[in-house]
């Protein structure tokens, strides 16, 4: 719902924009950052370009992190619209290095406002850590960067990514999307990736994330009206329904089913099992 | 008196039947004086007696100590209450009994304090308005059945109007009286007092009342845990003069109970507050030969705090407070023509209903887990009563009507989007019209009373019932869903008296039917998920297609002699749904007979109470199988004076050979209070 908000209020700030300059009497005040409610989470100067990177988040956090990029020139002080950007991550283990799930980047509504997500599936830590390779053109010129990032776990400590090898002997990536969570039937959104190599991440459509949200303090109860994540061709998400009936901690149990519902991981909640070996969890 | 009876022996409803019968005969030496008052007295109107009422006395000025008649002066008003012939309650300790009519509980009836609506705070009921009354600022409950409680609120089973005590004008001057009780089942303590000031164009009234009492024992021994409670009331009334024909008049409540324990629920109550206020115009004459013009406004606020800190052991500790605040009107005028006596009445109220639970997880790390059980539920109704009493040649016929519009706000977004869970499409706002229309006929063949009456009526469904969210029902082990989409709840009712004075016998037959179409109850739906940690299932209110309750009563005064009566009532209770199914909280074949003995200024009170076996019962509703009992009390009373003053003693046994029983009534099989004595005192200045 956030993402969803900040594009619309980055659309509107364009509007405003829009309107400044075509001198309407009652001007808008013109914002220097439209980025301005979002933290900036990096800046990495090069080529003489400062490379900005804004996210709700504090940091680069473990999980789906939805990122705005700005790039400024500084010799002119100005941001670069009409840039086109490419991104991997690589993440340097002890033993071996390896990329994660994340999307390509496009544009937003602002012109030198671009966007994307990356799906960080391990925190950094002190013997091992991420590199954010950066890639962008525009004036005809391709310039790259590499800069080191720091990914922090989460700071609830609530797992939001899981990366497990189902029965097929696939390794899959599946991230929850943010949430805001109240208590209401909140739309819950996940994205789902394999691990074809250790650099290559394509998405994975057509499967079921079946969700099963119990609270393990109160008896392990559940909720009603829950709806499975089904596959939005439109969006590349799964996108389901999540009662939440009070707040607290709610683990969310998970079942992955392939397009021919086999279960490729997680198992069912019943009276001996109190839950799934695939979850989220959320706690407000 | 004699008291004695082979009565530890007897088993069976035989026995009980024949010692009903034997205790109408007992030989007692007669001698002259004044025979007792009945505590009950049915209300004598002279002009059509045609009422299907009854009026629990709890005091009367006139006879200087309050609270005389009743064998048990200083008992709660829920003991004032049960001692009726129509009322019986729903316990789940020895505090805030629930009180049922015509086996239909609050969300069926109406239940105000001098007109005015209150609606407890608690969401399972452990607040009744009668809990924040005493009987120390009462002076009588009109009990109304069925449609006939109409001019009160929009009701299916009637409606319970408790009067406020007043001094009303009376030139009497500077009155007091102090009283003291004490009982020994549960140590209760009770201290009350009154100081007051009347003459004929002002008075005061001030009475403060406070008890205590630890766990009761039941029969047979066993201590009945967490069934201690303590409570004050404070009430003042006061009326003005303006002129001769007006009247200007005020009255405030506060009561507060704390440390209130419920041995039949999980939880306790550390708060139970109300502040209850009103001020009143009455006019003798109004516009034109309209009269007995009457305007009330009033307000209240109820605070219920609901907790588990006293209890050892439970699967989680939580916090379930919730608030009600009512504030409402009525304006009513009389008009006399001919052979019609017409009341007109316009009313209002808006309430605010909100409850919060809070569940703190073992976890002290965990947040907390919170839920509003009612989502601030804002409701307003505005109605207005038409009523016509038409006197024919020895006969008589009551017409009266009600229309009502009643409009329900969920106001709180966090308890919409609850509910939107279950009910998506569910809107904050909606709006009921609710309607009741009666007929009541009476006739007169010499001494013998004939009365009947066909009634229609609707309610919409209470808060809980609408818009109740998670509450648990400890009685059926469920946990309950509210339904904003239910349908008002519709019934068709037909009542008959019989009344037939034979010389020293009187003797009354009764009976009351109603046919309910979408009668509201909850039903399991078993694809939902229980909350509450141990309950079996998740129930949500549901109209069932209809539901049939009736219910007779055979009631008989005999005088024996001058000083000497006895009087008995056997009644009979069923209730089903249409498939049969049999109802909960449906009394068994219960009786009582009484000896009455009032000679000069000593008083006794001996009576034999009990119920047979409750085989209608339906597990389905938590219900299982009440066995038969029955009980012997005793009081005796004498007035001493003093000077000009008066003081009053009363000495009492009640279950005197220490049965332990439970009711059909009793929440969770709670066993009742097993040999108590009590001991009452009462000193009227004046």
């Amino acid at each position: 719902m956030k993402n969803i908000k900040s594009i619309f209020a980055l659309l509107a700030l364009s509007l405003g924009i829009a309107s400044c300059s075509n001198g309407t009497d009652d001007p808008l005040p013109v914002a220097d950052n439209p980025l301005e409610e979002f933290n900036l989470t990096g800046s990495f100067e090069a080529n003489g370009h400062a490379l900005e990177i804004y996210s709700e988040q504090e940091g680069f956090t473990m999980g789906y992190n939805e990122l705005f990029i700005r790039i400024k020139d500084l010799s002119t002080e100005d941001y670069v619209s009409d840039a086109t950007i490419h991104w991997n991550p690589v993440m340097h283990m002890t033993d071996k290095v390896h990329s994660c799930p994340r999307s390509e980047i496009s544009t937003t509504g602002e012109d030198t406002v671009y966007k994307g997500f990356i799906v960080f599936q391990m925190a950094s830590n002190d013997d091992e850590y991420w590199e954010l390779n950066l890639e962008y053109s525009f004036g005809g010129t391709t310039y790259t960067t590499t800069e080191q990032i720091t990914v922090n776990a989460p700071s609830n400590g609530k797992r939001t990514v899981n990366v497990f090898t189902g029965t097929d002997d696939v390794k899959y990536v599946l991230a929850m999307m943010p949430l805001t969570p109240e208590v209401t039937v909140n739309d819950l959104s996940a994205v789902l990736f394999k691990m074809e190599t250790m650099m290559n991440f394509p998405a994975v459509v057509d499967y079921t994330v079946a969700i099963d949200p119990r609270m393990p303090s109160m008896g392990n109860h559940s909720s009603p009206n829950n709806e499975d994540l089904l596959f939005d061709a439109d969006t590349g998400i799964y996108s389901g329904k999540l009662s939440l009936t009070m707040t607290g901690y709610w683990k969310i149990n998970l079942k992955l089913l392939n397009d021919q519902g086999d279960i490729l991981k997680g198992e069912d909640v019943t009276e001996e099992n109190e839950g799934s070996s695939l979850f989220f969890e959320i706690e407000f | 008196m004699k008291t004695t009876y082979p009565y530890g022996a007897w088993s069976g409803y035989l026995g009980h039947l024949i010692l009903v019968l034997c205790l109408g005969v007992i030989p007692l030496s007669p001698q002259k004086a004044q025979a007792q008052e009945p505590i009950l007295a049915p209300i004598i109107d002279s002009i059509l007696p045609i009422d299907l009422k009854e009026v629990i006395v709890i005091s009367s000025f006139n006879r200087g100590i309050e609270h005389k008649s009743q064998p048990k002066p200083l008992s709660t008003l829920d003991q004032y209450l049960e001692s009726s012939k129509k009322v019986s309650m729903v316990k789940r300790g020895a505090y805030a009994w629930d009180p049922m009519l015509n086996d239909m509980t609050s969300e069926r009836l109406s239940i105000t304090i001098d007109g005015m609506r209150i609606f407890g705070a608690c969401t399972d009921k452990m607040d009744p308005i009668t809990s924040y009354v005493d009987v120390s600022n009462l002076s009588d409950i009109h009990v109304e059945s069925g449609q006939q409680g109409a001019r009160h609120g929009n009701v299916i089973g009637g409606a319970l109007d408790m009067r406020l005590e007043k001094s009303n004008f009376r030139p009497l001057g500077w009155t007091g009286a102090v009283e003291t009780g004490y009982e020994s089942n549960n140590t209760a303590q009770i201290v009350g007092g009154e100081l007051n000031f009347s003459n004929e164009h002002f008075y005061v009234d001030t009475d403060l009342i406070y008890r205590k009492a630890e766990n009761y024992t039941a029969g047979g021994g066993e201590e009945v845990a967490f069934s201690q409670f303590e409570k004050y009331n404070l009430s003042t009334n006061a009326g003005y003069k303006v002129s001769e024909n007006q009247k200007l008049l005020a009255s405030f409540i506060f009561d507060e109970a704390r440390d209130v324990g419920y041995p039949a629920l999980p939880m306790d109550v550390s708060l139970a507050r109300a502040f209850i206020g009103s001020l009143s115009w009455v006019q003798d004459s109004f516009i034109g030969d309209l009269e007995n013009w009457e305007t009330k406004l009033y307000a209240n606020t109820i605070t219920h705090i609901m907790d588990d800190s006293q209890r050892p052991d439970v699967p989680i500790r939580m916090d379930m407070p919730g608030w009600s605040d009512t504030y409402g009107f009525y304006t009513q005028t009389e008009l006399i023509l001919d052979d019609h006596h017409l009341i007109g009445k316009l009313d209002g109220y808006y309430n605010r209903s909100l409850a919060e639970m809070t569940m703190y997880p073992n976890d002290p790390n965990e947040q907390d887990m919170f839920m509003l059980t009612w989502p601030d539920v804002r409701t307003l109704n505005s109605g207005i009563y038409l009523e016509d009493k038409i006197s024919l040649k020895e006969s008589s016929v009551k017409l009266s009507t009600r229309l009502a519009l009643q409009t329900f706000n969920v106001a709180d977004d966090f308890g919409l989007n609850s509910l939107r869970i279950f009910y998506p499409d569910m809107a904050q706002r909606q709006t009921r019209v609710l309607k009741s229309v009666s007929t009541h006929y009476h006739r007169q063949f010499k001494a013998l009373h004939l009365s009947g009456g066909l009634a229609y009526g609707d309610r919409a469904p209470s808060v809980s019932e609408g818009f109740g969210f998670y509450l648990f029902n400890s009685f059926d082990n469920h946990d309950y869903i509210g339904n904003p989409d239910l349908k008002n709840e519709k019934a068709l009712e037909a009542n008959f008296k019989m009344d037939w004075p034979i010389k020293n016998l009187d003797i009354a037959v009764e009976g009351n039917y109603f046919h309910t179409w979408d009668y509201i109850i909850g039903v399991v739906h078993p694809e939902l998920d229980v909350m509450t940690i141990g309950a079996d299932g998740v129930k949500v209110y549901t109209n069932l297609e209809y539901a049939n309750l009736y219910n007779v009563s055979l009631d008989m005064v005999y005088q024996l002699t001058s000083e000497l009566d006895w009087s008995g009532l056997v009644s009979y209770h069923r209730g089903t749904d249409q498939n049969g199914r049999n109802l909960p909280f449906i009394s068994p074949l219960a009786y009582r007979s009484q000896l009455t003995y009032g000679q000069g200024n000593f008083s006794g009170t001996l009576t034999l109470s009990g119920a047979l076996d409750q085989s209608d019962f339906n597990p389905d509703f938590g219900e299982d199988h009440t066995p038969a009992y029955a009980l012997l009390s005793l009081s005796l009373g004498k007035t001493f004076s003093i000077g000009g003053d008066a003081l009053y003693g009363k000495v009492g046994i009640e279950n005197i050979f220490d049965r332990y029983y439970s009711t059909y009534s009793d929440w969770n099989n709670i066993p009742r209070m097993g040999r108590n004595f009590f001991m009452t005192l009462s000193y009227a200045i004046n």
